[in-house]
């Protein structure tokens, strides 16, 4: 008798019958009561099949490709790690990027996982319930190979040890946390836009590549690696995040402004919380890649209009904030700097003025705007430094009431002034670093008055540990928050002098000398 | 506008006037000074005198600035957000008109940072 052996299934049939054929109308319980998310944020969806993912990655080869990553990926961590590799760095300053990252980029990895998690819950048709899923694994394979690169340097170095602990705590962390507790206690379409959109698609670059290539220019081969290992998990972010743009557009003509809206939203919420990664380029790396500017020049304003262009056929329009963003490549990575360098008891990582060398190069990078505005100041630190009177701001920050950056931006079209906006609600004044933040809070503002904003709870005493008395009449709540953040003190203040400093030197003239 | 929900959606603010004790939040800034970055936040009982905000707060915090030895205090400009107003020194925040979350912002004419730079 003649065996009938089944022919194997290619991989588009098997896509199609994982996404086509475990969904199902539910009969026990009507569908909106199954998936209620997915129709109170006004958006109307008519076809769920009409979802495609480009890549059509099925579990069993999605498992097999992201084994092979953790093969090579761990090969040469282990490889780095035996080898002493932190002492290869350009310079122990480098260091201070790795800390800045542990801080700011994991722990949003992580609410990027628990994001798309419940967004694949919450979508009805199987395609973007699949592709959330794996993004969902992606995001958190992300943040444990990140901290699993940079724990080595934490039996060395000072400053990495609470990253966890001050996520939800510190005054600089505030703006991303805040960015991710927006999103995704938004609605599973606005989260598609806020993460899957602006920040994997519009924004990515520019906070990977500056991470990547920095690691690679000095030397750090576990974090270039890392980072490399994510690039073709985020190929695939940024086909679903436009995929998910143009799913929602096509379903019907009333989604559109309602899709443009968070696009401005989030463009800007992302333009913020990048700010830091200017400073971190144009300040912190010891060997540099390209000026913040230059940057955001190629990844934003070249390679983001382009995308807006493709975008214009459904009617999107280039995010409002578009124009304000390029006045301000010249400005915010110097007012970040500045922002932190005068808190020298208030971040695990060291500061530095920069050396008469990167003075020049920041003139050159930016010669319509360094000397004029940032260069004198550096420079009075300098000198001010050297006559022991180094400068520490210890007032407490205001902040924005939406990005919760601190307030320190540009008036658009004057850079000789801050920009201020406000608004009252409910009889309370709450202020702004922008229009775009102040038009934000107007369309919901029950939703930002909830914003968590440091100074303001060290001063209603919920910032210090157990035993502080924060009634007695002399409570002073800066004198208990570094108590409260696990604010190692070694791990604060300048760079000269630091044990980092000191330590690197010793252990590489170890390697290096007799 | 009000947030899209799926249940009621009714949240106080985290910052009200109540939350801080018998206090009210302050903001300073000192217009084209901007090497200390951004305004700073102070909690204050309303009853605070204006002139130790001056003597105290401003001076605690911008004296490290070369200008500040500079000013003439009788030319400085007070705006309360962007509204120009003249502090009775000798009066309280209250008698003032400062309220909770108020920003003050003062500009001294003629001193404009280091090198003119607004920093």
């Amino acid at each position: 008798m003649d065996m009938k052996v089944a022919k194997k299934l290619g991989l588009k049939e098997r896509y199609t019958l994982m996404t086509r054929d475990l969904a199902w109308e539910t009969t026990y319980q009507p569908m909106d009561k199954v998936f209620p998310q997915v129709g109170y944020e006004g958006l109307k969806i008519h076809d769920w099949d009409k979802w495609e993912d480009p890549f059509r990655l099925t579990m069993d080869a999605y498992w097999k490709y992201q084994a092979e990553k953790e093969r090579k990926l761990y090969a040469i961590l282990d490889a780095f790690n035996q080898n002493n590799g932190h002492l290869s760095v350009t310079d122990a300053r480098y260091i201070n990027v790795l800390k800045l990252f542990l801080g700011s980029t994991p722990p949003l990895e992580l609410m990027a996982a628990r994001g798309f998690s419940m967004v694949g819950r919450q979508m009805v048709g199987a395609g973007p319930r699949v592709a959330c899923q794996m993004q969902a694994v992606d995001e958190y394979r992300h943040f444990q190979t990140q901290i699993h690169s940079i724990s080595n340097y934490n039996k060395y170095y000072n400053g990495m040890d609470e990253f966890a602990h001050q996520q939800s705590r510190m005054w600089y962390l505030s703006d991303g946390k805040s960015f991710f507790d927006d999103a995704i206690t938004a609605g599973p379409f606005e989260f598609m836009v806020a993460i899957g959109f602006a920040f994997e698609y519009v924004l990515t670059n520019i906070l990977f590549v500056p991470f990547i290539s920095g690691a690679a220019y000095n030397g750090d081969m576990a974090a270039m690696t890392v980072g490399f290992s994510a690039q073709s998990d985020e190929a695939r972010h940024m086909t679903l995040g436009l995929e998910c743009i143009k799913f929602m557009l096509e379903q019907d003509p009333e989604n559109l402004p309602i899709v443009q809206r968070w696009i401005d939203k989030w463009t800007w919420r992302g333009t913020r919380k990048l700010a830091s990664i200017g400073m971190m380029m144009d300040y912190m790396l010891p060997k540099r890649i390209m000026s913040f500017k230059e940057a955001w020049e190629i990844y934003f304003e070249q390679n983001g209009a382009a995308l807006f262009g493709d975008l214009e056929r459904y009617g999107v329009k280039i995010p409002k904030c578009f124009a304000q963003t390029v006045e301000e490549k010249e400005h915010v990575s110097h007012q970040t700097w500045i922002g932190f360098y005068m808190k020298p008891d208030a971040t695990p990582f060291h500061l530095t003025v920069p050396e008469p060398d990167e003075l020049d190069w920041l003139s050159s990078k930016y010669p319509e705007t360094f000397d004029r505005y940032y260069r004198p100041t550096l420079e009075y630190w300098a000198k001010m430094e050297k006559e022991g009177k180094r400068f520490n701001n210890r007032t407490q920050p205001m902040n924005c009431q939406v990005c919760v950056s601190t307030i320190k931006f540009n008036e658009p079209g004057d850079a000789d002034e801050t920009c201020f906006r406000e608004s009252v609600y409910l009889g309370e004044k709450f202020h702004f670093c922008s229009d775009h933040c102040k038009d934000i809070f107007d369309h919901e503002p029950e939703k930002y008055v909830q914003t968590y904003i440091s100074s303001h709870q060290a001063l209603q005493g919920n910032c210090a540990n157990e035993g502080v008395d924060t009634n007695a009449p002399d409570f002073n709540p800066g004198a208990h928050i570094a108590d409260y953040w696990r604010l190692d003190p070694r791990a604060t203040g300048d760079f000269k002098g630091s044990d980092d400093e000191k330590n690197f030197a010793a252990w590489r003239a170890q390697a290096t000398k007799n | 506008m009000t947030v899209n929900a799926l249940a009621e959606y009714e949240y106080t603010s985290r910052d009200s006037l109540d939350k801080f004790k018998g206090k009210q939040l302050l903001y300073i800034n000192w217009e084209k000074h901007r090497m200390f970055s951004r305004p700073f936040v102070l909690a204050l009982p309303p009853q605070t005198l204006f002139s130790v905000i001056v003597d105290k707060y401003i001076t605690d915090c911008y004296s490290y600035h070369p200008d500040f030895a500079q000013i003439d205090w009788s030319k400085v400009i007070w705006k309360n957000s962007n509204t120009v107003f003249t502090p009775d020194l000798s009066k309280s925040l209250q008698e003032n008109g400062v309220g909770h979350k108020d920003l003050i912002r003062f500009t001294t004419p003629g001193l404009n940072g280091l090198a003119g730079s607004g920093y």
